[in-house]
């Protein structure tokens, strides 16, 4: 039985799908047969994220309707074995991700996969509601800034009230907090929550911190998923937070300002 | 003297955003999973009460809340009784409907 992994936030722009890519391809790496699906229907942008643009047939639409099967539009990663990519359709028409289509392919993926991750749109509308509703898991992608956090505390109640586990009284979804474009010198000077202050205003348990990295941008533009570049602090943080989600114990990096700043904020800061 | 030191400019800025997201967040908290009609329900029972007393918007107060296993609903009116109102003729009211 695969596992039901949303990624979501609530508030657009906060690393959603670079956070779906990265997780994917860790727990691919760690040996786990994966697939990332785009529940982003209209904006498809996990392709290009994952590299896989030019390789599109057949999208997530097509075989819930049953114009394709599931292995005409899997895509296959070309870096690992265990990875890969299930992209959504560019339709204007939010609808077409209808519930029980959905449920049907998740249904059919679970037999081939160990851990299937959704990546959601945001908002809190159908697209969003339909990616978290048959979640085992949900990480609440978090920025260190008054509105994420405010969505993501919305999100985290539409989860406890709204998922399939909620409405059929079931264990509930299991919540993770996942902070990321963290930037620790500005955390330091008291210009951005701590993680510790969105930690204790969520009141979930933290699953890690991303730092607010140049490689993003570098792994977005050559179209490759952060954790499969061993130089970037980002993709680093992401692979510890996938392996404490397999339940290994990893300090937290990257949370202090780097060594260069250290003796600034041991001696007032600057 | 309380907001000043909240909104100073010598405070650190993530101080006062972590402060502002406790308060609105509780007042969401609170405010979610409660049933859709209780903006009317507040809205009826100013109408009615206002019919015997003169009562602003901000006298009333509608909750939603839990003891144990049965939920309350919970109604606060405050009232002045100086201002009582003359029992209002029904006309009068149809010119203020709801
Ligand atoms: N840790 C990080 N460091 C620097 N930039 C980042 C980081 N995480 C994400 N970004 C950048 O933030 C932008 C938004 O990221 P992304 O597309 O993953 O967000 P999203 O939540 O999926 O957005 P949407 O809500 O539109 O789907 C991108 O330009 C991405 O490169
Ligand atoms: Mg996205």
């Amino acid at each position: 039985m695969a596992k039901v992994i949303v990624i979501t936030s609530g508030k657009g722009g906060v690393g959603k799908t670079t956070t779906a890519a990265a997780f994917a391809a860790g727990l691919a790496l760690r040996g786990h047969r994966t697939v990332v699906i785009d529940f982003d229907v209209g904006l498809r942008n996990l392709d290009l994220i994952m590299g896989c643009e030019r390789r599109v047939v057949f999208d997530f639409i097509n075989v819930i309707n049953g114009d394709a099967n599931l292995n005409q539009a899997l895509i296959k990663d070309k870096r690992n074995d265990n990875l890969y990519i299930f992209p959504t359709s560019q339709t204007r028409d939010k609808d077409a991700l209808k519930r029980d289509g959905v449920e049907r392919v998740l249904a059919e993926l679970t037999q081939q996969f160990d851990y299937i991750i959704c990546d959601s749109p945001a908002g809190i509308e159908h697209g969003a509601i339909t990616a978290l509703y048959f979640a085992d898991s949900a990480i609440i992608v978090t920025n260190p800034e008054v509105s994420s956090v405010r969505d993501s505390d919305r999100i985290i109640g539409i989860l406890s009230s709204r998922s399939r586990r909620a409405e059929r009284n079931e264990p509930p979804v299991d919540i993770h907090l996942l902070l990321t474009r963290y930037d620790p010198a500005r955390v330091a000077k008291g210009e951005m929550l701590t993680v510790e202050d969105v930690k204790e205003i969520l009141s979930i348990p933290l699953l890690g911190v991303i730092p607010e990295s140049e490689s993003v941008l570098r792994a977005s533009n050559t179209g490759t998923p952060v954790t499969f570049d061993p130089e970037s602090a980002a993709g680093r943080a992401y692979l510890d937070a996938v392996a404490r989600f397999l339940g290994e114990q990893r300090e937290m990096r990257f949370v202090k300002p780097e060594r260069r700043s250290f003796i600034r904020v041991l001696f007032g800061r600057a | 003297m309380r907001l000043w030191n909240l909104f100073s400019p010598n405070r650190h800025s993530a101080a006062i955003a972590k402060e502002r997201l406790k308060i609105v967040l509780a007042h969401e908290r609170a405010g979610r999973g409660a049933p859709d009609f209780l903006p009317r329900l507040q809205k009826e029972l100013i109408d009615v009460v206002g019919r015997y007393v003169e009562i602003r918007d901000d006298m009333i107060r509608v909750n939603l809340g839990k003891q144990g296993e049965t939920s309350l609903l919970e109604i606060n009116i405050e009232i002045d009784p100086a201002k009582p109102r003359p029992p209002a003729p029904r006309p009068a009211m149809a010119a203020n409907p709801g």
